[in-house]
């Protein structure tokens, strides 16, 4: 359920994951663009995924 | 080709993108409106990829490779915090009718005039640039598709540009100014815009899918031939030790990130049109998804273009150049329009948010400076201002376009503006999560964000464009070094964009803080933060920060100037009071901010009442009142709910010896040959059952009564030792009934009471009637004792039975709880008995208990006070 801090957690959690994982040195790792276009892809799954699978609140 | 058909062609287009708008609004004045919908919403946001995204990503892909791609990283970092961020921004401008980046900006820190001025000014600046960019991109590929030798109809492309403006203006007169107020949804308008983030996704896309299998093998191929090419092969996959411009990587996803935000048209789109907060759950990954399809291609066709035209060619040209170098002119004219569609939605919405901006926050103010005009009819006056804006907007792009010339590339113009807005973050962004921030801090930071903005970025730019003296950048002004556009203070060693946001974010959040906590906020600031910051915790009315006489007539009346008679009118409360109450005047002020924007509305609405000002502490006060009432009204809520509660248990409870009843009667009526034994057993069950009914109705009427308040309670000095040998002697037949044994221990001497003996002999004969209900047959031992404390009096009846488990022991007190479960409780009671008793207890200012372990039985007692605080209010 995506209520109350937890799922806010959540999203600032993803948010931070992001931040990290296309900046920096991580970035070097994945500088070819069928890397980038695929974590940038899975990035969007997982925020898909975290909330549209929360009810209303 | 011929220039007719590309004009045609535009001009179809143009005339489709009426259609729809038309097609939308009518929809919606049926009453169906098209766009309360997640997927239209999301592509609505899709208007952040203009024609510099369409044409501009593959020249910077062409020359930096997957550099182009933090411009789209950056909104989908952004949009992962849009459920929290974002719906707090539609909340707060919903709830008080803002319509512009400015209005919010104004309106958080105390509805500032000053503030609402400075933020347009800056977005106008920022503005006018991008849009003659856009006009440029699409007189540019008109350039390409017609080609140099051109018949028939020749036309320059700064006459083309001139002809989209004009017609755009046209199109955003009609859809962008129907209604005065402008937190009224254009319908229309946003239906045009989701249908052209449609049209420009699948133009591209169909380009990329032509170059990609049409003129090359697919992807492997590409990449394979573009291997080939050392040059290009650094642009797919830079070498592990070749320098990497983390820096500037980093600045622009931060720069994207607020724009996609803070873009007066993604503010229009995303905030103000927004229909429904729950939109924005599928928004938030549906747009990054949109963005990641429409930047899939850039890559290839830029090395596609590269491998085709050499490395020299003009790489922002290629989604028309290589279908139109393939033979493929009806592609190159899809790609055309598609282009022309990400230009137009970028150019229309953002005349519409810019000219509300200018219209509420510049021209507005000025003319009501003016007493000849304010006190004339100046709403009829505002949709023919908001036009004037959105033409000579229009005006000012093309005009800038036509100077600015060639001079500055697609993608830097673009940058500039991202820098520009991104100067409203620490105001925005801190005002609604600090309620410490303040007018002068935001102000200050404001002002410094954007000279500094102007300083690093926009100099450079007239300088490399030839308006200003390149030995300023060179040299700094009047030769002082430390003051050089671009290394300032003799900071270098980063690009000019990084270089530019450091400095000009350092100043705007470092002035923004400091100068907040250099002075605490006033009442109106401190207000309007906490009906920002905490917009989550309280409905619009809960909150009213206003004190004052003011009169419903003048209220009226001065809304109808702006949004009409029939709204004014509807405002009037029921009744026929002359003065309004605090929130309808906030209320008025609230519908008038929609049409004038806050600031304005703040002074019109103080023009017409008679306010106090308002000091912290009153503020305080107009706080915990708040907070006092909702508790209150929680309270009262908890209470129905309570009662209705307690009428479905009493219906249910009176339907069980009805049905009883009836289905008794009915069978003696039915039957005539039934045996008279029968019969009679019948009968009895009938009298029991209407004699549990009566004692039902009696003891809901009781303990209405109690609880009401409407009981009579009498008052007297009560003998407690004698009226428990009474209730004693009164249950003696029912204990002899069950073969119980009861014992009763009392001293010799008892005080008096204060009591109303009826009601205590009451509460005792409950005591005991339950005891005897639930002691074993045969063998039942109750033992009831009374006990002269030092200012009360105890009474305990503990009996043998099998008592009562932990679970239930809180329970059996509430209404229609009985104890034990339904087999093994004996017949006949109400559920009603020990809450009456312990009411009656609590009336006399005692408590009533239950101590029982399972198995040992059960001891039910009462201590009494022998003066009780009742005693003195009830005769």
């Amino acid at each position: 359920m995506l209520t109350g801090p937890a799922s806010g957690q959540r999203l600032v959690a993803l948010c931070a994951l992001g931040l990290l994982v296309f900046n920096g040195p991580l970035l070097r790792l994945w500088l070819g663009p069928l890397a980038l276009f695929a974590l940038w892809a899975a990035l969007i799954t997982a925020l898909a995924w975290l909330l549209e699978r929360g009810g209303g609140d | 080709m011929p220039a007719a058909v590309v004009l045609g062609a535009s001009l179809a287009y143009l005339l489709a993108l009426f259609g729809v708008a038309a097609w939308a609004d009518r929809r919606a004045a049926a009453g169906r409106s098209v766009i309360g919908n997640a997927w239209v919403y999301a592509l609505s946001l899709a208007v952040y990829c203009s024609a510099w995204t369409y044409f501009g990503s593959v020249g910077r892909a062409a020359s930096g490779g997957i550099a182009f791609l933090p411009i789209y990283l950056g909104p989908t970092l952004a949009m992962v915090l849009a459920w929290l961020v974002l719906r707090k921004m539609v909340r707060i401008a919903k709830t008080w009718r803002i319509t512009s980046i400015a209005d919010f900006i104004a309106s958080r820190y105390g509805k500032s005039r000053l503030l609402a001025g400075l933020v347009t000014l800056i977005a106008l600046a920022g503005v006018v640039p991008y849009i003659a960019l856009q006009l440029k991109a699409v007189a540019g590929g008109w350039a390409v598709l017609t080609g140099p030798a051109s018949d028939g109809v020749a036309l320059s492309p700064s006459a083309v540009a001139l002809i989209v403006a004009l017609v755009l203006a046209a199109f955003t007169v009609a859809f962008g100014t129907r209604h005065l107020d402008t937190s009224e949804r254009h319908e229309g308008l946003v239906a045009a815009i989701a249908a052209e983030s449609v049209v420009k996704l699948v133009a591209f896309i169909a380009v990329g899918l032509f170059v990609t299998w049409g003129l090359f093998a697919g992807p492997g191929d590409l990449f394979e031939r573009a291997l080939a090419e050392p040059a290009l092969a650094r642009l797919i996959q830079p070498a592990a030790d070749a320098p990497f411009a983390a820096g500037s990587w980093f600045t622009l996803l931060l720069l994207a990130g607020l724009s996609v935000l803070l873009l007066p048209r993604q503010f229009q789109v995303m905030v103000v049109e927004n229909v429904d907060e729950s939109h924005i759950r599928r928004a938030a990954w549906a747009f990054p998804a949109y963005l990641l399809l429409i930047n899939l291609f850039v890559l290839p066709l830029a090395l596609a273009g590269t491998l085709r035209f050499g490395p020299g060619a003009d790489a922002e040209t290629f989604v028309l150049a290589l279908p139109l170098a393939a033979g493929q002119p009806a592609l190159a004219l899809l790609a055309f329009v598609g282009g022309l569609s990400a230009a137009t939605g970028m150019v229309i919405v953002e005349a519409i948010a810019v000219s509300t901006m200018v219209c509420n926050d510049l021209v507005l103010p000025a003319l009501l400076r003016v007493r000849r005009f304010a006190t004339r009819d100046p709403g009829a006056w505002l949709l023919p201002i908001r036009r004037v804006v959105i033409v000579g907007l229009m005006g000012l792009g093309w005009l800038y376009g036509r100077v600015a010339g060639e001079t500055a590339a697609l993608v830097s113009i673009g940058l500039i503006s991202f820098a520009a807005v991104a100067q409203f973050a620490p105001a925005l962004l801190g005002g609604i999560y600090w309620k410490g921030g303040t007018r002068d801090g935001a102000f200050a930071g404001l002002a410094a964000g954007a000279l500094l903005w102007a300083w690093t970025l926009l100099v450079p730019a007239f300088a490399r464009s030839g308006w200003l003296d390149m030995a300023l950048l060179e040299h700094g002004p009047l030769g002082l070094a430390w003051l050089k556009p671009e290394a300032l203070f003799g900071l270098s060693g980063l690009d000019g964009l990084s270089h530019a946001m450091l400095w000009s974010l350092v100043a705007n959040i470092g002035l923004y803080v400091g100068v907040s906590l250099a002075r605490p906020p006033s009442a109106r600031e401190a207000s309007q933060a906490l009906l920002f910051v905490d917009v989550f915790e309280q409905a619009a009315d809960e909150r009213v920060f206003w004190r004052g006489r003011a009169r419903v007539d003048d209220l009226v009346a001065l809304l109808a100037r702006f949004v009409g008679a029939e709204r004014a009118q509807a405002l009037r409360p029921a009744g026929a009071a002359a003065f309004a109450d605090p929130a309808l005047v906030q209320r008025t002020e609230t519908l008038l901010a929609g049409a004038v924007g806050s600031a304005s509305a703040r002074v019109l609405v103080a023009s017409v009442v008679d306010e106090d000002r308002l000091g912290m502490a009153d503020l305080r006060r107009i706080v915990e009142e708040a907070t006092e009432l909702r508790q209150r009204n929680r309270q009262l809520q908890e209470l129905d709910r309570l009662k209705d509660d307690f009428m479905s248990s009493v219906t249910h409870e009176l339907r069980t010896p009805l049905t009883s009843i009836r289905a008794l009667s009915e069978l003696m009526r039915d039957d005539e040959q039934m045996a008279a034994a029968q019969r009679t057993h019948f009968l009895g069950l009938v009298v029991a059952e209407s004699e549990r009914l009566t004692r039902l109705v009696n003891q809901v009427l009781d303990l209405a009564k109690i609880e009401s308040g409407h009981a009579e309670w009498r008052s007297v000095d009560v003998d407690l030792g004698a009226l428990l040998e009474q209730a004693v002697s009164t249950t003696a037949a029912l204990f002899a009934g069950r073969g119980a044994v009861v014992e009763l221990l009392k001293p010799a001497q008892v005080p008096p009471l204060r009591a109303d003996p009826d009601r205590l002999l009451q509460v005792l004969l409950n005591l005991l009637a339950n005891a005897a209900k639930f002691v074993p047959a045969g063998s039942g031992r109750v033992r009831v004792r009374l006990q002269v404390k030092a200012a009360s009096l105890a009474v305990e009846v503990q009996d043998n039975g099998p008592g009562v488990p932990p679970g239930q022991q809180a329970l059996i007190f509430e209404k229609f709880r009985q104890g034990g479960d339904g087999s093994s409780r004996p017949p006949g009671g109400t559920g009603l008995g020990l809450p009456i008793s312990r009411r009656i207890v609590e009336h006399f200012g005692g408590t009533l208990w239950l101590r029982s372990v399972p198995g040992q039985g059960a001891c039910f007692g009462f201590e009494i006070p022998r003066v009780h605080k009742n005693e003195e209010t009830t005769p």
